[in-house]
Formats: C-alpha cells, sequence, structure tokens
C-alpha cells in the first residue's frame, strides 16, 4: 500500500502545481471535454497537461507494460458502454475523480463533497450487482 | 516567456500525475474495482486519495491566502456551490461506468499506451458521451 500511498502524493503535488502557478482545478474530464472544443488561449496548457498524462503512461508502459495489467472479466462491449457513461456523467456532474475527488474535496467544496460520496457509492452499487449477478473481477 | 510557462507547468503536472496513477494501480482496473468491491475490498484507491489530500489540502489552505496564482492574474476556480440535481444525476452515471470497467478519465487517458482495443474504445466512447451531454446541457440553457 506504500505505492498507493506515494503515487497519491504525486498526483497531490500535480494538482498543487496546477493551482499554485496556473490557477487550475486539475480536473481531467473537464480539460478533456474543453480542450476538444473551439481552440482558445487555454488550449495550450490543455494539450500540454494532455500530452503529459498520455506521454507519461506511454513511459511508464515501456518500464514495466505490468502497471497497466487488466484481469477484470468484463466484456468489450461492457467497456465501450462504461467509456459512455464515465464520458456523459462527468460532464453532467462538471467533474471525475481528480476534480471533485481530490481537487474539490481538498477545497472542502459542498458540491465536490456531495459528487465524490454519490459515485463512490453508485460504483459500489454498481459492482455489488455485477457480483451478484455472478461476475468475478 | 510567460506565455510559455503555463503550458510548461501542465506538461510536468500532467507527467507526474501519470506517473502517480501508475505507481498507484489506478491503470489497473481491477485494483479500482476492488476498491468498489466490497466483498473483496482492496483500500488502494483510499491511500491514493489520502497521499492525494495529504498535500493538496494544506496546500490549497496557504494557496488560498494569495491574490493570484504565480502566472496568471486570477484564480480559476468554480465559484458555484449549490448542490443540483444534475451534479447528483451525473455522478450517478459516472459512478456505474466507472464500477462496470474500472476507469475514469485520468487512468483512461494513461493507458491509451496500452493500445488495446478495449481502452481506445473506452476514450473514445468517453468524447462521444461528454459530447452527448455538452449537447444536452446546452439544449437547457
Amino acid at each position: 500500500m506504500w505505492m498507493a500511498f506515494i503515487g497519491g502524493l504525486l498526483i497531490g503535488l500535480a494538482a498543487t502545481l496546477m493551482l499554485a502557478f496556473n490557477g487550475r482545478i486539475m480536473g481531467v474530464s473537464g480539460l478533456l471535454n474543453q480542450s476538444l472544443k473551439a481552440p482558445s488561449q487555454d488550449s495550450l496548457w490543455r494539450w500540454s497537461f494532455l500530452f503529459g498524462l498520455i506521454g507519461g503512461g506511454f513511459l511508464m508502459h515501456a518500464l514495466s507494460p505490468s502497471f497497466f495489467a487488466d484481469t477484470s472479466a468484463r466484456t468489450f462491449i461492457h467497456v465501450l458502454i462504461a467509456g459512455f457513461l464515465v464520458g456523459f456523467g462527468t460532464t453532467m456532474a462538471n467533474g471525475c475523480t481528480s476534480g471533485h475527488g481530490i481537487c474539490g474535496v481538498a477545497r472542502w467544496s459542498p458540491r465536490s463533497v456531495v459528487a465524490t460520496g454519490i459515485f463512490i457509492l453508485s460504483g459500489m452499487i454498481c459492482v455489488g450487482l455485477l457480483r451478484w449477478m455472478g461476475w468475478t473481477f | 516567456m510567460d506565455l510559455l510557462m503555463k503550458p510548461l507547468i501542465a506538461l510536468v503536472a500532467g507527467f507526474l500525475f501519470s506517473f502517480g496513477l501508475c505507481l498507484g494501480g489506478m491503470t489497473r482496473p481491477q485494483v479500482v474495482i476492488g476498491f468498489l468491491d466490497l466483498s473483496a475490498w482492496n483500500p488502494a484507491l483510499l491511500f491514493v486519495m489520502l497521499g492525494a489530500l495529504l498535500v493538496h489540502a494544506p496546500a490549497y489552505y496557504f494557496l488560498k491566502h494569495r491574490k493570484t496564482p504565480f502566472l496568471d492574474l486570477h484564480w480559476h476556480l468554480p465559484r458555484t456551490k449549490k448542490v443540483t440535481g444534475r451534479l447528483v444525476f451525473g455522478s450517478m452515471i459516472f459512478g456505474i461506468g466507472w464500477g462496470l470497467a474500472g476507469y475514469c478519465p485520468g487512468p483512461a487517458l494513461a493507458s491509451l499506451s496500452t493500445r488495446s482495443s478495449e481502452i481506445i474504445g473506452f476514450v473514445l466512447m468517453m468524447v462521444a458521451g461528454m459530447k452527448a451531454a455538452n449537447i444536452l446541457i446546452g439544449s437547457k440553457k
């Protein structure tokens, strides 16, 4: 669990850099959504962040593909449905695990605390139902 | 100079965030699903959140006394404080998708490095979902 904690420290550091220097919330869903709209003066830093996020994944994959091991049992069609729900839900809620779960909770924003509680609870109910239906992960 | 500093900070933050997600196990769907699975609970995601909050919450506490961030003339923080039906509904839908695939937006983008058809499909459908929500939100205004 030490690795998870150290990973968390790095994520907190990244969020702090974005806030302290750029005055921005490090929220991936909003950042991605905005970056795919008409170009603006904010496009460059948004694309830079996304380049780092995706590029960092490629570096870690080169270091060890095991960082991305996927043993869960769902099928391709479930993954596609999940992708749509994640994109739709995070945009409706104005944030995801990073923007609400970390940045928002750190600021103790009532909206983010409520959103985080709900998506964790909703995810637990979803996984609980899938378990009940006989899925293994 | 300042024009390039903001993208540079964002680039560094993007890399750090990505490394943190990978080290924290967040790019392994079964670890994320394990946190949501009360029958075989895996607390890794909780430790990731605690680590992130341990750094970011005190940082916010000190930064909020400043009039501006270091490289900008304003803070770009959400002003609205109201818990709306849209926030609650969106979070519920997000949670279902999160539990189903074990990916949220950040780890999904970092996992594009696997070049698997699953993750590429996930990201494309995630963008489609965002576009659909944009249309729905726009039409209600």
